[in-house]
């Protein structure tokens, strides 16, 4: 009888027991927290430190604490800033939103050429924001503009545009406008497409007209989908630079100047890194707390489809 | 701080250099690099790192740098960004201690004393005054106020002169003559004449100058050197003085009786698109913007266009000067190499090739005053004579300070305020309340 000198054959072919390679999978997620890390947080944290100081571009750096945030109170330029993006903001979503809605409502109809007319509506979309201010500042010259020549054709006469104080925002939400309905409707056309067609079948046999269909059927239905609309543009809106800098540099005086034309000012042609970190940390915050609500908002409008009470 | 009040010159000066000037045209023009005893190859295989503003300026230096390069054997790489982006990729990078590059271009009158403060440029005086780099007497042929401009206060060259732009008034002889009117020799008459050219009904009008916030305050402050008054002067901000004030109410008169609807938002461009459509009667803006006016393709006012001084003001007959130098960065390790770079770059060639294409006025008084550097200009000789003229009674447009943005933001809102009515003595009181702790915290910085 031969002696067995290993337990079991099983145990000889397993690895010694305190040395068994555990699958780990730590390593994967270095690239992309190096990534979040280096070009997220650090700038984030790095920021609010700067807003603690007195720093101009070539002279000593101070920790001031808040000192900076309790200059911002007092700022009347940084107010008026805040008042002309909130003004901006709101114009910048509804005109789009109305003008998306009824544009995929007319696109999701069955028109002759829709594939064709509806790749030319979203053309503005792909354009350069700098390219579209450019033509949009030569149009609205109020000697020179093609705006002012249009009008005249149908006996209105001449606005100043962007080249007023009074009128600088509603023009310059035009030009929002222009480039940013065509995404609403898209997502809205993508809404409509979604929606199921007995409601509206029942809605024919109890006599609704189009209108009422419209108003108790369609719109409540695509309330979701607006409201993933309204969160973009309001997003995008707020953080609006490049159209206004290139048509009106905030002008005229700083009639259109929002607080992100303001904070890069501040920043980046007086130098100020400090005071611009504070603007921008207040920046932040706000637009961090209207996007939780309208977060907020849009799952109140999801629709329940599993809530059968 | 830089006083203004240094860059006006005495009749002595503007004589001399004009003696100056002749002599050195009748023994024509040395090209450039044959005549010295500079070992221009000392240098070859260097390669320099090159920053301009893209600007007509820039864009001369650029297409002859090949000259440079087989002159010197140095390799130049050079880099043209937009006036704006270029101040602030240059402070940036100045800043951090190692900058990309080993020359600079810079507008004097924004940026000459943050670079002094910073400790930004090399000191140019000792490569100057260095036999073997430089001829003797080299910066002799400059104009004091671009001599004014390179020295800091400590007397170190910093960016050598590069060019001047002096504001002068563009006006339309074809509209003048219409209305039996000639060129005003004062601030008045400039009034008188503004208010009887313009017309609504025919979308004509009398004057037209910058009224976009920032744009606007050099407007102003050149009307307020008629006064007599610089800006700041002494220390002390002048901008709620009676001058300065009457100033701004002649500014307010012309821009709301006279300028076209919407100029609250125009800059240089917008207001020389108007004039380029003859129907504004003068134009107020500096000299280097007048190449389209005498191009067929884009103007319809060739050879209609008068180039006039400054009118006279109520005290004194000023032209506003404005100007660029060129560099060398003191973290710079071919600071020789850079320095010839930068000797090529104001050299009176170049400075002929400046004036000749209308892309800029050199500082050198011996290139205005060369006839037959005057026979190859495009522009009318009438252009030439407003420059040479106006190099006459030239004095700084802006203060040299280093919050020079904030004063123009900050007085430009007021100015724009002016042209929706509001009262020039409490906007100017406001404005200079609110940049004055901005500029005593500068001072002390």
């Amino acid at each position: 009888m031969s002696t067995l000198t290993s337990s079991s054959p099983a145990a000889a072919a397993s690895p010694k027991k305190g040395k068994r390679l555990r699958p780990s999978y730590w390593p994967f997620i270095i690239p992309a927290l190096v990534v979040v890390v280096g070009v997220i947080l650090f700038p984030w944290a790095f920021t609010l430190w700067m807003s603690a100081n007195e720093w101009r571009v070539g002279e000593e750096q101070q920790f001031v604490g808040l000192a900076n945030y309790a200059r911002l109170m007092s700022d009347t330029r940084f107010w008026e800033s805040m008042g002309h993006m909130a003004v901006y903001t709101v114009l910048s979503v509804v005109g789009p939103l109305i003008f998306g809605t009824a544009a995929a409502l007319a696109f999701n109809s069955k028109l002759p050429a829709r594939g064709l007319l509806r790749g030319i509506f979203v053309m503005p979309m792909m354009a350069t924001p700098v390219a579209i201010a450019l033509v949009w500042t030569m149009m609205f010259h109020p000697q020179l503009g093609v705006l002012n020549y249009l009008l005249s054709l149908v006996g209105i006469g001449p606005s100043e545009w962007v080249f007023n104080p009074r009128t600088v925002i509603p023009s310059l939400v035009l030009v929002e406008t222009w480039q940013w309905t065509p995404l609403v409707m898209l997502i809205v056309l993508g809404g409509l497409a979604a929606l199921p067609t007995e409601p509206y079948e029942s809605a024919q046999i109890d006599g609704a007209n189009s209108w009422q269909r419209f108003r108790y059927i369609t719109l409540p239905m695509i309330g979701p989908f607006l409201m993933v609309a309204v969160i973009i543009r309001t997003i995008d809106a707020l953080k609006s630079f490049d159209i206004i800098y290139a048509i009106t540099q905030g002008g005229p005086g700083t009639a259109s100047e929002t607080v992100n034309l303001y904070l890069y000012s501040v920043a980046f042609t007086y130098y100020d890194i400090g005071y611009g970190s504070a603007i921008a940390v207040v920046f932040f915050v706000i637009i961090v707390a209207l996007s939780l609500i309208l977060l907020y908002l849009r799952q109140r409008s999801a629709w329940n489809a599993g809530d059968t009470r | 701080m830089f006083t203004s009040d240094k860059l006006r010159l005495s009749r002595r000066q503007v004589l001399a250099s004009g003696a100056a000037a002749s002599a050195m045209s009748l023994a024509g023009f040395p090209a450039f690099g044959q005549s010295s005893q500079i070992n221009w190859k000392k240098y070859a295989g260097t390669k320099l790192e090159v920053n301009l503003i893209k600007s007509p300026r820039g864009e001369t230096l650029t297409k002859y740098q090949k000259e440079f390069e087989e002159l010197t054997g140095i390799t130049v790489v050079s880099e043209q960004t937009p006036e704006q982006q270029q101040r602030q990729k240059a402070v940036i990078e100045l800043t951090s201690g190692r900058p990309s590059f080993d020359v600079v271009h810079i507008s004097y009158h924004v940026q000459k004393r943050q670079f002094e403060k910073g400790k930004w440029f090399a000191d140019l005086t000792p490569f100057v005054n260095d036999p073997t780099l430089t001829d003797a007497g080299y910066l002799s042929d400059f104009a004091e106020a671009g001599l004014a401009f390179a020295k800091s206060p400590e007397g170190a060259i910093g960016a050598l002169p590069f060019s001047v732009d002096y504001w002068i008034v563009y006006w339309n002889k074809e509209l003048f003559a219409k209305k039996g009117l000639s060129y005003p020799t004062t601030f008045e008459e400039m009034v008188k004449a503004a208010v009887a050219l313009t017309d609504p009904a025919t979308q004509t009008y009398g004057f037209v100058a910058r009224g976009q916030k920032n744009a606007n305050t050099p407007v102003w402050t050149s009307l307020m050197l008629g006064y007599d008054k610089y800006a700041i002067s002494g220390g002390e901000l002048q901008t709620d003085t009676p001058e300065a004030i009457e100033a701004a109410k002649l500014y307010q008169t012309l821009m709301t009786k006279a300028a076209p609807p919407g100029v609250a938002g125009f800059n240089w461009a917008e207001c020389q698109s108007a004039f380029l459509q003859g129907k504004i009667g003068m134009w107020f803006d500096g000299v280097g913007f007048a190449p389209p006016l005498e191009d067929p393709e884009k103007s319809r006012v060739v050879g209609k266009v008068g180039y006039g001084i400054m009118p006279k003001g109520p005290k004194a007959q000023a032209a506003a000067t404005t100007g660029d130098g060129i560099g060398v960065t003191a973290a710079s390790k071919n600071k020789e190499a850079a320095y010839l770079y930068c000797q090529w770059a104001t050299n009176k060639l170049m400075g002929a090739r400046l004036l000749q294409a209308g892309a800029g006025v050199p500082f050198r008084n011996s290139v205005l005053a060369d006839a037959e550097v005057r026979k190859g200009v495009k522009m009318p000789p009438e252009w030439v004579d407003a420059v040479a003229g106006s190099a006459k009674i030239s004095r700084l447009t802006l203060p040299v300070i280093i919050p020079v943005t904030e004063f123009r933001d900050t007085l430009g809102v007021a100015l724009t305020n002016l042209l929706s009515g509001g009262d020039a003595a409490t906007e100017l009181k406001r404005a200079t309340a609110e940049f004055k702790p901005i500029l005593e915290r500068s001072e002390k910085a």
